[in-house]
């Protein structure tokens, strides 16, 4: 395939579990600097498309490509190098360290065994650390142990934890689920900023949430994808209504 | 300098929790014990080579490795090695039927040194090989498994496979091993006789160096981001590998890290008890330096020495006046800990140190320890269901 301006440009990308087709026949492509959302009823292949695009699944057919360097061949780590960064569904963090060390052990250095062991704690990260601190409200909590953050900071100290990278691709697996009204207002404020200098890429079910952050919206169902738009022209759609959001 | 220097031991508090053992290593023990007592301790302070190693390994990096004894057993074979062939120069074996070889050659009508014998007629080699073979070997099971993200149970389990194959290997290949019986009468290195008191007392010494060298740079390790991003793993391995870490390269050199620590840990062993036998290199002596290292409490460096001389002193106090009991009570400790102590002894006197308040400021009791503490709870449960898990498995082979 021909390189491409977009971030992230999927064709015909196809996974197969023992002939069931999670994924079918899916092209999909990614602006620089846009925010798109893919939703879908349960079962229709969202979460599996992250997996594929971050590597945790292995792809039966078909091509990911990063600002024009295929995926499908490299191992996880190598994808998050390339730029990549994968929120998961339920908070995924260091229960164990601070909220400070856990921004720190993402600060993109050392990623090798030598280097981690040499690397050197400068000025540099300590200003990053904060810097990312503030913006997902955490400056007031960076000595707590990370397992006593409520759920909603949990997930913001992961998005934290990404953000550390520096990654021109977002993925967030339902950022807000389990969070309240307020904090879900305060995610959308903070996705709509971080998605300024990179393209970002949500599964998201609630609509209102939806609506408050998406430039495109992608609807799958059943592996396939059955719309693909503004949040409006989605919610127009006469299959999109019949197969998911309902009359 | 300074700075990391006192980041390095841990601040204050770690400072004077290395100056007690210290302590209790360099001076109490020579002066409260006759030499054969010393030496027995010494041969204890060996085994806490491995504990500190299982720290690493288990307690910080959650990989539990039931055939840490492979790695004693090696660094402890080298040394033997080198040992006996010291002591089977051609005058001394003269009757023998070739003399020159080791003794246990002789009976298994072997009629000269094998050729994987050879390096260890000289003591820098040995020492080059206990240092690296053990790591190396490490190094083959690590990439095997870890690059197959084998983890957990699993990885246990196959460890103590391995454990069990060589030690049957030592015992079957007589005449290359010196068979069940081991290595033994093994005299001097370098013409320097390691059985009297003077040597025994230097030995002691050396040995004690060596170990708090072998907790100064797991202190650095784990004081690294490699320490923090042990226990990132230990958590969140998925997290780590989403991070854009190669996690199974952090597990293979931790693995040969603590493969060349219970080395080190071996030929002490071996130049201070003066032989080496298979019976320190398969699942039971394997398993044991696991229990000693819960006991200590897995996560604490210092705890895994102490746990180490507990349960040692129990065994030798316990084996000698009441033989019978000994298995029981070392059972009833392992389910103390597991149910009462999930942190070891180190997280008792974490619990109740607070309570001297000797170094903590007293503003820091406050409502919010109150939380941390509960959650400690939590977090000790996990510890202690993950212990009792593995427990069962052992228990099992």
């Amino acid at each position: 395939m021909s390189n491409t301006d977009f971030v992230l440009a999927i064709e015909d990308l196809t996974v197969s579990f023992d002939g069931f087709k999670a994924v079918d026949n899916l092209t999909m492509y990614i602006d620089k600097n846009e925010l798109r959302v893919v939703i879908g009823p349960n079962g229709a292949g969202k979460t599996t498309v992250l997996d594929l695009i971050c590597g945790k699944t292995k792809s039966t057919n078909g091509s990911i490509k990063f600002m024009n360097h295929e995926l499908t061949k490299l191992s996880e780590h190598e994808i998050v190098r390339e730029g990549v960064g994968r929120k998961f569904q339920t908070p995924s963090i260091y229960e164990n360290l601070s909220v400070y060390q856990n921004l720190e052990v993402s600060y993109p250095k050392g990623r090798s065994v030598w280097g981690s062991l040499f690397f050197k704690r400068t000025a540099e990260v300590k200003e990053q650390v904060l810097k990312i601190a503030e913006e997902i409200m955490l400056t007031n909590f960076l000595d707590m142990e990370a397992a006593l953050l409520s759920h909603g900071q949990k997930q913001w100290l992961e998005i934290g934890m990404l953000l550390m990278q520096d990654p021109q691709l977002l993925m967030l697996d339902e950022p807000v689920a389990g969070m309240s009204a307020k904090e879900r207002d305060q995610t959308a404020e903070l996705l709509n900023k971080i998605s300024h200098n990179r393209s970002v890429l949500v599964i998201e079910h609630d609509m209102e949430f939806v609506k408050k952050i998406a430039h495109k919206v992608t609807v799958l169902h059943q592996g396939k994808i059955l719309a693909e738009g503004s949040m409006d022209q989605v919610q127009e759609d006469e299959k999109v209504i019949e197969v998911y959001l309902g009359h | 300098m300074n700075a990391s220097l006192s980041k390095l031991v841990g601040g204050k508090e770690g400072l004077v929790g290395l100056a007690v053992l210290a302590a209790i290593i360099f001076v109490v023990m020579p002066l409260g014990l006759d030499i054969f007592r010393l030496n027995l301790v010494g041969k204890y302070l060996t085994y806490a080579f491995v504990a500190v190693s299982l720290v690493l390994l288990w307690g910080n990096g959650g990989i539990l490795s039931l055939g840490q004894g492979i790695f004693f057993g090696l660094g402890g074979y080298g040394m033997a090695m080198f040992m006996k062939l010291e002591a089977s120069d051609p005058i001394t074996t003269k009757i023998q039927t070739t003399p020159g070889i080791p003794d246990f050659m002789d009976w298994n009508q072997i009629t000269s040194l094998p050729w994987f014998w050879e390096p260890f007629k000289s003591l820098p080699l040995t020492i080059l090989i206990i240092l690296t073979i053990p790591a190396l070997f490490a190094y083959l099971i690590g990439f095997a498994m870890f690059k197959r993200r084998v983890g957990g149970v699993y990885f246990a389990i196959i460890t103590q496979a391995i454990a069990l194959i060589l030690s049957i290997l030592i015992v079957g290949q007589q005449g290359f091993t010196g068979g069940v019986n081991g290595i033994t009468d093994l005299k001097t290195v370098w013409g320097w006789d390691t059985r009297n008191d003077s040597a025994k007392y230097i030995l002691y010494y050396l040995n004690g160096f060596l170990l708090f060298g072998a907790i100064l740079l797991s202190k650095y390790v784990l004081n690294s981001k490699f320490g923090m991003l042990l226990l990132a793993m230990r958590d969140k391995e998925e997290r780590v590998r989403f991070s854009g870490y190669d996690v199974s390269n952090f597990k293979i050199f931790i693995f040969c890290l603590a493969a060349m620590i219970s080395a080190v840990g071996g030929a002490m062993f071996t130049l201070q008890v003066g032989f080496m036998s298979p019976s320190f290199v398969g699942i039971v002596p394997s398993i044991e330096m696991v229990i000693f290292c819960a006991v200590g409490g897995r996560a604490s460096l210092i705890g895994a020495v102490y746990g180490t001389l507990f349960v040692n002193f129990g065994k030798t106090f316990f084996s000698e006046s009441y033989p019978e009991l000994w298995l029981f009570i070392m059972g009833g400790l392992f389910i103390a800990v597991v149910m009462f102590f999930p942190d070891g002894l180190a997280g008792v006197w974490a619990k109740y140190s607070h309570k001297l308040n000797f170094f903590k400021k007293k503003s820091s009791v406050t409502a919010s320890t109150v939380v941390v503490d509960a959650t400690k709870k939590d977090v000790s449960k996990n510890i202690a269901n993950d212990i009792g898990v593995t427990n069962i498995e052992g228990a099992k082979a």
